[in-house]
């Protein structure tokens, strides 16, 4: 099963209540998948800061003393802040890289949720409700933002196996599906040079968007590559640093719902997910068609 | 979705509000329901999406649902007649026995699965895989049809006024298929067949059964089995 959540924000006064919005949406589908949770909410976007989510098991030993060491390593000021097992590290643009490699030498088990301008990702194992309250998700303010519960098929039931998965700056995607090809092109993303984290196949159609909007596609143009390159079945719903994207597999058997209001354009694996947005009783609803990309940009 | 109005419910419904009862008190009244009981009408307030809305009733009631439904409302349906005053999720009247579901707004994937009998009407439009292994039931929806719809249907009848998508019809068995509208595809075994004048009374029947006014039998086409695929046969190996 798996249940997945979009919200990508029209009107800016909705802005303040988009972890709220977002959290309520993911909760009302926990039982479509008991095994972990997460969102990633994209905050405003600044030039001058950037942000790395990362996680740790034992967080108060990795996290300890971690701004002063990274601020050393790459010569720039750092910051963190500790929610629960995760924390954002905030640093200058230019510093990404040199604090990702850092954090790999200075804390080798810590793991890398996403880094860009605006995203930020928290996941773990257990239900929505149990997710959104260790991070205090219903607080967070942000212009969109996507979620995930997870029913797991086709990888372990762990931190880094729990969606969304980000395999470039600010993108992020949600999967309710399996692909059967994983294998296949997660051997030719990595002779390109992509990394992967994890066995899992989500994580290589996130790889293959990054990959395909590397080379220079648009959002939309990376989703319609997915309905020739990827095999099997997939809803997907996708997040950039100011788009939200959503593609269904050509047999659609993954359900999928859309509201769209002049605040806001919403999507559910269910109609129960959307039941709490505003003027929803009014709302445009409609099932997204199969094969086909739907995505909208600030 | 339509808002409660309480001008418009019968004044001698059985009112549950889901908001404060919860699912399985509803099925469960509907359940006990006993052979000639005066609690005829039913309504049903804030559905919300939920699941299995008014599942397996076997009394001839009427059931109004106001707002929209998930999965499976109304499923294995045996003589009542459920409106549903808004979209319904996938499988709506799923192994429908008797009676009637009417759908005011869109229905999600396989409407009408695996029915045996009764008559469910879509007035938006129905996604993939509408009637799909249809063993007897009624389908009749105003609007379009997804693809995939009447997949391996064995009998009853399914009417479209609008359009249907790819692969119409596949690997039918003795359903008969009326569509209005254009078809994007045929699936295997599925054939254009000649409306005669049987099929225009069996029609016009359908569409007074549902309401539907201001359109005439003869401004549908029929499809239904070729009949090359009852028995498997080498030479069709490529058709599975």
């Amino acid at each position: 099963m798996c249940g997945i959540v979009g919200l990508f924000l029209k009107d800016k006064t909705l802005e303040p209540k988009l972890g709220a919005m977002l959290s309520e949406m993911l909760v009302s589908l926990s039982d479509r998948g008991p095994d972990s949770a997460g969102i990633a909410i994209y905050g405003s976007p600044s030039r001058n800061e950037a942000k790395i989510t990362i996680q740790s098991a034992k967080p108060e030993r990795d996290f300890r003393g971690l701004d002063a060491e990274l601020a050393k390593a790459v010569g720039a000021p750092v910051s963190i802040a500790v929610k629960s097992t995760h924390a954002v590290v905030r640093t200058t643009p230019d510093k990404v890289d040199e604090a990702r490699e850092a954090l790999q030498s200075l804390r080798p088990d810590v793991r890398i949720m996403g880094a860009g301008e605006a995203v930020e990702i928290y996941k773990e194992v257990g239900l929505p409700e149990a997710v959104v309250d260790r991070f205090d998700l219903r607080k967070m303010t942000g212009t969109h933002g996507i979620g995930h519960t997870r029913m797991a098929t086709e990888s372990a039931v762990t931190t880094m196996g729990a969606h969304p998965f980000s395999t470039g700056a600010d993108q992020c995607l949600v999967h309710n599906g399996s692909l059967s090809n994983h294998n296949n092109v997660r051997r030719e993303l990595i002779r390109e040079g992509m990394k992967f984290e994890t066995e899992n196949d989500t994580e290589v159609a996130a790889a293959y968007l990054s990959s395909q909007m590397a080379h220079g596609k648009n959002l939309g143009e990376a989703l319609e590559g997915t309905l020739s390159d990827l095999d099997g079945f997939f809803t997907f719903v996708v997040g950039t640093k100011n788009g939200f994207g959503v593609v269904r597999d050509p047999i659609a058997c993954k359900p999928a719902v859309m509201a769209e209001t002049d605040q806001y354009v919403a999507f559910g694996s269910e109609y129960r997910a959307l039941t709490k947005l505003p003027g929803i009783d009014n709302a445009r609803v409609w099932e997204p068609e199969p094969a086909t990309v739907y995505f909208w940009e600030h | 979705m339509p808002a409660t109005s309480k001008a418009t419910r019968e004044s001698h419904a059985r009112v549950f509000d889901l908001d404060v009862q919860s699912l399985r008190e509803l099925n469960q009244a509907l359940h006990k329901l006993a052979p000639g009981s005066n609690e005829t009408a039913w309504e049903v307030l804030n559905p919300k999406g939920n699941h299995s809305v008014a599942v397996g009733v076997d009394q001839p009631v009427s059931i109004d649902v106001r707002g929209s439904v998930g999965y499976y409302c109304g499923g294995m349906n045996s003589g009542s007649a459920i409106t549903v005053h808004g979209s319904a999720g996938p499988g709506v009247g799923e192994n429908m026995m008797s009676g009637s579901i009417t759908v005011k707004g869109d229905a999600s994937q396989y409407a009408g699965a695996t029915g045996k009998g009764g008559l469910l009407v879509i007035e938006g439009n129905a996604s993939s895989r509408c009637g799909i292994s249809m063993k007897g039931i009624d389908i009749v929806v105003h609007g379009n049809i997804g693809h995939m719809s009447a997949f391996m249907a064995q009998s009853g009848n399914l009417v479209v006024l609008g359009d249907a998508g790819d692969a119409l019809g596949d690997s039918i068995y003795e359903a008969r298929l009326f569509v209005r509208g254009k078809v994007d595809s045929l699936g295997a075994d599925c054939i254009a067949k000649e409306m005669r004048p049987e099929h225009l009374e069996l029609l016009q029947g359908l569409l007074d059964r549902a309401g539907v006014k201001d359109v005439k039998p003869s401004e549908f086409k029929r499809y239904g089995s070729a009949r090359t695929l009852y028995n498997f046969n080498i030479d069709n190996a490529d058709a599975y």
